[in-house]
C-alpha cells in the first residue's frame, strides 16, 4: 500500500538538507569576509587616529622676553639696517635670560646651564623673535609675552613618545631637562594645546619637526587639481562623446576602447617617468612646478574619466536621442541638449573620483620632483604659482615618514588624516550628487 | 468633416530595399501614400513595417549597419537625396514613438523645443501660441493648460502620449509617422489617442505602424499588409479586411499566421 516514492513534506529530504547546508555555510564565508574587512578598518582607522591626531596638538612656552637694547640696538638709533644686521645668534641670550627670569620667578631650582635651559625652545624661537623685532622696532627695550614652540623632544614628552627610559642616549635632552619640564609644566608655563601651523603651515628643516607644517603641501595639491580639473573634464568628456555618439562603430574605435580601459590599468609610475621625459625633459617646464604635477595626474585620470562619461552617456536610453531626432534636431543637438545634461551627474561623479584618486597619488609625483622643500609661510606660500616649485599632500607624508626624527613620523600620520578628510569629503560629493540628480524614466 | 482629398499622392516609394548588414529587411516595396489620410501598416512581428516607416523620416541613418536603396519621394522630391539634411526633413515628417519618450523637462519645453531649433517663433508670445495651438490639436490642452511647467514624464502614459504626438506637431510637419503609438497604452487611453489621429488626417498624412488589425480597421483609410519584409497586399482599409485579394493577407486577418 505505501508508495516508497512518496516522501512527506514535513521531513526534508537529503538533497533539501545538503543544499541547505551548503546555503548557510556560504552565508557564514560572506559574513566571515565582511567582517575581516572591517576589522582591517577598523585596525586602520585606529592606528591612523591613535597616530596622527598627536600632530594636531602641540607644546607651547609662555615666556616673557626683554628685548634688551644693548643686545639689538647698541647705538639707540632705531635704524632698521642696524638692527638688521644682528643674527639669530644674537637673539639667543634673550632666550636664555628670560629663561632663566621664569625659573626664578617660578622658583624652579635647576643646576642646568642656561644654555641647556632654553634648548627646551624650538631652534625656531630665536628666528620668531628676531621676526617680531624687526617688524616692531618701538619695542625695544620692552619686555613682551611671547609664545614659542616647546623643542620636538619636549612635546615628544608630553605626548608620551619620549620617556626618561628612551633619553637614556639622546644626546638632545637629559633628564634634568624633563625635571626642568614637569616643574614648568606645573607652573603653567608649559602647556599644550591645539596647533594650527599644522595645517596651514609650511615644512619645516629636519631639526625642527614641530614646525613643520601641511599647508604650503596642500596648496600645491590645489594648484594640481584645478589643472587636472581644467584639462582632464574637457578632454575626457568631449573624447567620451564623439566616441560614444559620433564615432562610427569599426576596428579603429575597438582598438581606442580597448587602450582606454588598458591605460586606466597601467601602474601610475609609468605616468610618472612619462611625464618627466616628455614635460621636463623634452618641453623643459620646470620641475617640482604643480604645473607638471597636474599634466602628469591628468593623464593618469583621463581614462577614469572617459570610462565613467561613456557609462553614464550609456545609460541615456536611446528612446530620448529617438525623440530629440525625431523633432529635427541635429546630431549635435540631441548630444547637448537632451543627452549631456542626463549624465552630468554621473560624469561629475565619475570626475570627482577620479580628482580624488589623483589627490592621493604619490608615485609619479616622485619621479617629477614634486617634493620641493617650501619653508615659507603664509602669505609668501599662497602667492607661489602654478610654475614655482611645491610639494603634494602625499609626497609631503612620504617626505616626513622617510625622515629620522620620530616627530616627523607623527607628522606623517597626522599628514593622512589631512588627506583622509579632504579623500571622504569629495567622495561624499560625489555621492550626495548621485543621489540627488539621479533619474530614473 | 473637412474634404479628405485622397487622389494627391504625398510619399512616393519606388522599388526600396533595405539592408541590415547582409540580412535583406525589405524586399522591392512600391507605395503611394495619400496626402490627408491614414495609412495603416500591419503584419506580424519582423515584417519590416517598422523598418519601413523609419525609412520615411531617415531615422534608419541612425543605425551605422542599415543600408537603403531605391527611391522615397515626398511631393516629387527623393529624400535620399544626396543635397537632403535628414535634420531638414525630419522637421517636415513629425514622429511618434511607441514608448512614450516625452524629454525629462516641463511639458512647454517638451513642445517648444522643436519650434525653438527649428527657429519658428521670433517671440515669446508666437511660442506660447504653437504650444497651445500644438496641446490643443492634441486633445491634451484642458489637461495640462495649468501645470505647463510641470514635468512631462510625471503625466499619465497616455497623457504622455498625446504630448509626443503635441510635440511632433508643434514643428509644423506635413507627414506625421506613428510606430505603434498605442501599443504601450490601456484602451481608454488608446481610444483618446485613436480619435486624435482621425482628426490629425485633416491636416497631415498619418502613416501608423500597428499591431491591432481592430485598431487599422478602425483608425485608416488605406492599409498596407507586410509580410517577410514584402509588401503583399495594399489598398482601402475596407478591401484589405472586408476581401483580401492575396491568400497570405487573407491567413494573417483570420488569424491563421501572424
Amino acid at each position: 500500500m505505501s508508495n516508497p516514492l512518496k516522501t512527506s513534506l514535513l521531513t526534508l529530504d537529503a538533497r533539501t538538507k545538503k543544499r541547505n547546508a551548503a546555503e548557510t555555510r556560504f552565508r557564514a564565508y560572506g559574513i566571515a569576509a565582511i567582517g575581516a574587512g572591517l576589522a582591517m578598518l577598523i585596525l586602520l582607522l585606529v592606528t591612523i587616529f591613535g597616530n596622527g591626531l598627536g600632530a594636531f596638538q602641540q607644546t607651547f612656552v609662555t615666556l616673557n622676553v626683554p628685548l634688551l637694547e644693548e643686545k639689538l640696538d647698541k647705538n639707540g638709533t632705531r635704524d632698521l639696517e642696524k638692527i638688521k644686521k644682528v643674527s639669530t645668534f644674537g637673539y639667543a641670550p634673550l632666550l636664555k635670560k628670560a629663561m632663566e627670569e621664569t625659573l626664578t620667578e617660578y622658583g624652579i631650582e635647576t643646576n642646568l646651564k642656561s644654555k641647556k635651559q632654553a634648548a627646551l625652545l624650538s631652534k625656531s624661537a630665536a628666528a620668531q623673535l628676531r621676526n617680531y623685532v624687526l617688524a616692531n622696532t618701538d619695542m625695544i627695550g620692552e619686555t613682551v609675552e611671547f609664545t614659542f614652540l616647546a623643542n620636538a623632544r619636549v612635546d615628544g614628552y608630553l605626548k608620551d613618545r619620549v620617556t626618561r627610559e628612551s633619553i637614556a642616549n639622546d644626546k638632545s635632552i637629559n633628564a634634568a631637562q624633563l625635571d626642568m619640564v614637569d616643574a614648568l609644566l606645573a607652573a603653567e608655563v608649559i602647556e599644550k594645546r591645539f596647533n594650527l601651523s599644522f595645517i596651514t603651515g609650511a615644512d619645516a628643516s629636519d631639526q625642527r619637526p614641530e614646525a613643520a607644517g601641511m599647508g604650503v603641501s596642500m596648496l600645491g595639491s590645489f594648484f594640481m587639481m584645478l589643472v587636472v580639473l581644467a584639462l582632464a573634464l574637457p578632454i575626457g568628456v568631449a573624447a567620451s562623446i564623439y566616441l560614444e555618439e559620433f564615432a562610427p562603430k569599426n576596428w579603429i574605435t575597438d582598438i581606442i576602447e580597448v587602450n582606454i580601459s588598458n591605460l586606466a590599468a597601467v601602474p601610475s609610475i609609468v605616468f610618472g617617468i612619462l611625464g618627466l621625459a616628455v614635460f621636463i625633459n623634452s618641453v623643459h617646464l620646470p620641475q617640482s612646478a604643480p604645473l607638471v604635477g597636474g599634466l602628469v595626474l591628468t593623464l593618469m585620470t583621463l581614462p577614469t574619466i572617459i570610462i565613467s562619461t561613456r557609462a553614464s552617456l550609456k545609460s541615456v536610453p536611446p528612446s530620448i536621442r529617438d525623440a530629440a531626432l525625431g523633432v529635427g534636431a541635429s546630431k549635435m543637438q540631441s548630444v547637448f541638449h537632451h543627452v549631456l545634461p542626463l549624465a552630468a551627474p554621473g560624469i561629475f561623479t565619475g570626475t570627482i573620483i577620479g580628482l580624488a584618486q589623483a589627490l592621493g597619488e604619490t608615485a609619479p609625483l616622485l619621479l617629477i620632483g614634486m617634493i620641493g622643500f617650501i619653508a615659507s609661510n603664509a602669505p609668501d606660500s599662497v602667492a607661489s604659482g602654478f610654475l614655482d616649485p611645491n610639494s603634494a599632500m602625499p609626497a609631503q607624508i612620504y617626505e616626513w615618514a622617510k625622515r629620522a626624527d620620530p616627530a616627523f613620523y607623527e607628522r606623517a600620520w597626522g599628514g593622512i588624516i589631512i588627506l583622509l578628510v579632504f579623500l571622504i569629503t569629495m567622495n561624499t560629493i560625489a555621492v550626495i550628487l548621485r543621489r540627488r540628480f539621479e533619474r530614473r524614466w | 468633416m473637412k474634404d479628405t482629398s485622397m487622389d494627391t499622392i504625398k510619399i512616393s516609394a519606388k522599388d526600396v530595399q533595405v539592408y541590415y548588414a547582409d540580412n535583406h529587411a525589405i524586399k522591392d516595396v512600391n507605395v503611394d501614400i495619400a496626402d490627408k489620410t491614414v495609412t495603416a501598416f500591419i503584419g506580424p512581428s519582423g515584417c519590416g513595417k517598422s523598418t519601413f516607416l523609419r525609412c520615411l523620416n531617415r531615422m534608419n541613418d541612425t543605425i551605422d549597419i542599415c543600408h537603403v536603396e531605391g527611391d522615397i519621394l515626398i511631393d516629387g522630391e527623393d529624400i535620399y537625396d544626396r543635397r537632403v539634411d535628414p535634420v531638414q526633413l525630419r522637421a517636415k515628417v513629425g514622429m511618434v514613438f511607441q514608448k512614450p519618450n516625452p524629454f525629462p523637462k516641463s511639458i512647454y519645453d517638451n513642445v517648444a523645443y522643436g519650434p525653438r531649433i527649428h527657429g519658428l517663433a521670433r517671440a515669446k508670445s508666437d511660442l506660447d501660441e504653437i504650444v497651445e495651438k500644438s496641446l490643443r490639436s492634441a486633445a491634451i490642452w484642458d489637461e495640462v493648460k495649468n501645470r505647463l511647467d510641470a514635468p512631462g514624464t510625471g503625466l499619465s502614459g497616455g497623457q504622455q502620449q498625446r504630448l509626443c504626438i503635441a510635440r511632433a506637431v508643434a514643428t509644423a510637419p506635413e507627414v506625421l509617422l506613428m510606430d505603434e503609438p498605442c501599443s504601450a497604452l490601456d484602451p481608454i487611453a488608446t481610444a483618446q489617442v485613436e480619435e486624435l489621429i482621425d482628426e490629425l488626417r485633416q491636416n497631415f498624412a498619418v502613416v501608423i505602424v500597428t499591431h491591432s488589425m481592430q485598431q487599422a480597421a478602425r483608425v485608416s483609410q488605406k492599409t498596407a499588409f507586410f509580410h517577410l519584409g514584402n509588401l503583399v497586399e495594399y489598398g482601402d482599409t475596407n478591401q484589405i479586411f472586408t476581401k483580401p485579394s492575396d491568400p497570405r493577407t487573407e491567413s494573417y486577418i483570420t488569424g491563421r499566421i501572424g
